[in-house]
């Protein structure tokens, strides 16, 4: 008996973890799946019964809206915090004195909440008060920045706060990948003479494949997940201008009570994941195990 | 490093150098100024009173100091028809991510000695399966989360949250520490077996010394992402037992009385502070929490 407990040591202390991921991931993904496919409403129902709920969610203009806004969001706040923190950290690259300063305020907002930067941009943003008050206070009467509250251009606002948030971020992933080129390969093509920028765009940025490739999977999840941001800079609106799936999910799940359109769009917003996500860490497990 | 600034081969004028150089430091340092400018703007306005918020502009700083706005927030403000400031919510954020970061930095410690140096049939999947859960979108798991917290009775509590925050929080913490265990020999291990210690013994005292520095960066990871949790402190608590951002969040929308910016903005940084330390005392470790929770991902 004793024996076998010390064998099976390691196995009995994985054992509870394997059994709380079987059923609080994947039992869970399980159970709204099965429910998307039903035709629940404010309580759950268990009989199958085909795509309706699928059916509805895609013949819904406000989905629609957070479907879309999900791919301008995603892809505008991808790229330009992927430029952005490459700049930056190509800038910081420079032998900067103080450097150590500098990264520590550009990555900063990366501990603060979502909820606080949308609280923060939010009153910068405003019009009345904030931004176009001030600039139309220094003399530039017909100056307008009215993002937020413009149906039309609110979703940017949230693409201005998110890079805000994480752009300093990619930089630190960017300047890591940076200090591992080869300094051999580096300083062999300045001996040549090779000019400084044709030395980053031949040489540093193509051997740092891998790290754009992380810092797309770590942006486009923050992407899907943005929910937090949404709710404390527009709260969806004006309207449902605003809205991502994320918070689609959350009105649906809590305030509108209807479980079926809440499942779906939640498995909708998974299979985005996956399709981002699954290749990469097939191809990383893969890696390490071969 | 690929520091080319001052390298024989360029051609051009000592001058030109010069000017770039102060053209790099203008850069970063306009850059500087787009990072810190909206914690410039909170950090002022808190301590505006409203009458010179109306009449004022964003980046002027007060004319007169006045801590109202920090006394509302703390002990005052709405978040809903209670009017007790950020404090009562502050502190259920203190005692829900206290124990959650303490107990999945436990188990996901366990686990990523077993899965580095146990090494038995099944514990690669265990690992992937493991890995996974770490990219779900929460919003997969928020409907039946929601039922099993009522079904064990759980519902709207603390212990609620911090069990929702210790099972999701898993995933990272296993993988931290798997990745720091994975690089210690395992003729350490086996070494330590031949002198006939057990698992736990070879836990305690072969690896628990050596994990300092990657028991430092999973705290700082779990406890930013504990503090600022919004999904699952507004889907699963209640009136009394609000985390700090969902508090912050209702202030921030509360619609009775005027509109007090100073007091937002307060609130907002109170909520901040507890991870704004941590980021400035270990900033290393926080960044190596990231980029360890995504690179090697």
């Amino acid at each position: 008996m004793t024996k076998w407990l010390e064998e099976n040591t390691p196995k009995l202390v994985l054992a509870p973890s394997f059994i709380i991921v079987l059923i609080f991931v994947y039992g869970f993904i399980a159970w709204t799946a099965w429910v998307s496919l039903t035709r629940s409403r404010l309580l759950p129902k268990y009989e199958i019964d085909g795509f309706i709920q699928y059916d509805r969610l895609f013949a819904s203009p406000r989905w629609d809206t957070a479907f879309t806004n999900l791919f301008v969001f995603g892809f505008l706040f991808i790229v330009i915090a992927m430029i952005l923190g490459l700049i930056l950290a190509i800038l910081l690259d420079q032998n900067i004195r103080t450097e150590g300063a500098i990264r520590t305020i550009y990555l900063y907002p990366m501990a603060l909440s979502m909820i606080v930067t949308g609280t923060a941009w939010k009153w910068i943003l405003n019009p009345g008060l904030g931004l176009e008050a001030t600039v139309r206070g220094w003399g530039f009467e017909t100056f307008t920045f009215d993002w937020l509250v413009n149906p039309e251009m609110a979703i940017y606002t949230i693409v201005i706060a998110a890079i805000w948030q994480s752009s300093g971020f990619v930089m630190a992933l960017f300047l890591a990948g940076l200090r591992s080129v080869d300094q051999e390969i580096i300083k062999a093509a300045q001996v040549d003479g090779i000019p400084t920028w044709r030395v980053y765009t031949a040489i540093i940025i193509p051997s740092m494949a891998p790290i754009f490739l992380s810092a797309f999977i770590v942006l486009s999840h923050l992407a899907i997940k943005s929910f937090d941001l949404v709710i404390a800079l527009t709260g969806g609106g004006p309207g449902y201008a605003t809205d991502l799936p994320a918070t689609y999910m959350y009105a649906m799940a809590f305030s509108r009570g209807d479980i079926g359109q809440a499942a779906s769009s939640a498995m909708i917003m998974m299979m985005v994941v996956f399709a981002i996500v699954v290749p990469y860490l097939y191809s990383e497990l893969r890696s390490k195990d071969g | 490093m690929a520091d080319m600034s001052y390298t024989p081969t360029q051609t051009g004028s000592n001058v030109g150098k010069i000017a770039l150089r102060w053209g790099l430091y203008l850069m970063l340092g306009l850059f500087a100024l787009f990072y810190l400018m909206p914690l410039f703007v909170m950090i002022t306005t808190s301590f505006k009173s409203l009458e010179e918020i109306r009449t004022g502009d964003l980046i002027s700083l007060p004319r007169e100091v006045t801590l109202d706005a920090w006394r509302t927030a703390w002990s005052g403000a709405c978040t809903g028809i209670q009017c007790e400031g950020v404090r009562p919510f502050f502190w259920n954020s203190v005692l829900i991510a206290i124990p959650a970061v303490f107990i999945s930095t436990l188990i996901g410690a366990l686990n990523g000695y077993v899965v580095a140096q146990w090494r038995f049939k099944g514990a690669n999947l265990f690992f992937a399966l493991m890995l996974f859960g770490c990219f779900i979108p929460f919003q997969v798991v928020l409907l039946p989360m929601a039922r099993m917290l009522g079904l064990m009775g759980l519902a709207g509590t603390i212990p609620g949250l911090i069990f929702v925050h210790v099972i999701y929080g898993l995933g990272f913490t296993t993988l931290f520490f798997r990745n720091y265990y994975v690089s210690i020999p395992s003729e350490l291990t086996k070494a330590a077996k031949v002198d006939g210690a057990g698992f736990f013994r070879i836990f305690w005292s072969v690896f628990l010394p050596l994990s300092l520095p990657i028991i430092v960066v999973t705290v700082i990871w779990q406890f930013t992402q504990i503090w600022n949790d919004f999904l699952f402190g507004i889907s699963f608590s209640q009136a009394g037992t609000q985390p700090v951002t969902v508090a912050l969040n209702n202030i921030v929308n509360s619609t009775t009385g005027i509109k007090a910016y100073n007091v937002d903005m307060a609130a907002a940084i109170i909520a901040a502070l507890p991870t704004l330390f941590v980021y400035v005392v270990a900033g290393k470790y926080f960044v190596r929490g990231l980029t360890a929770g995504s690179v090697k991902g």
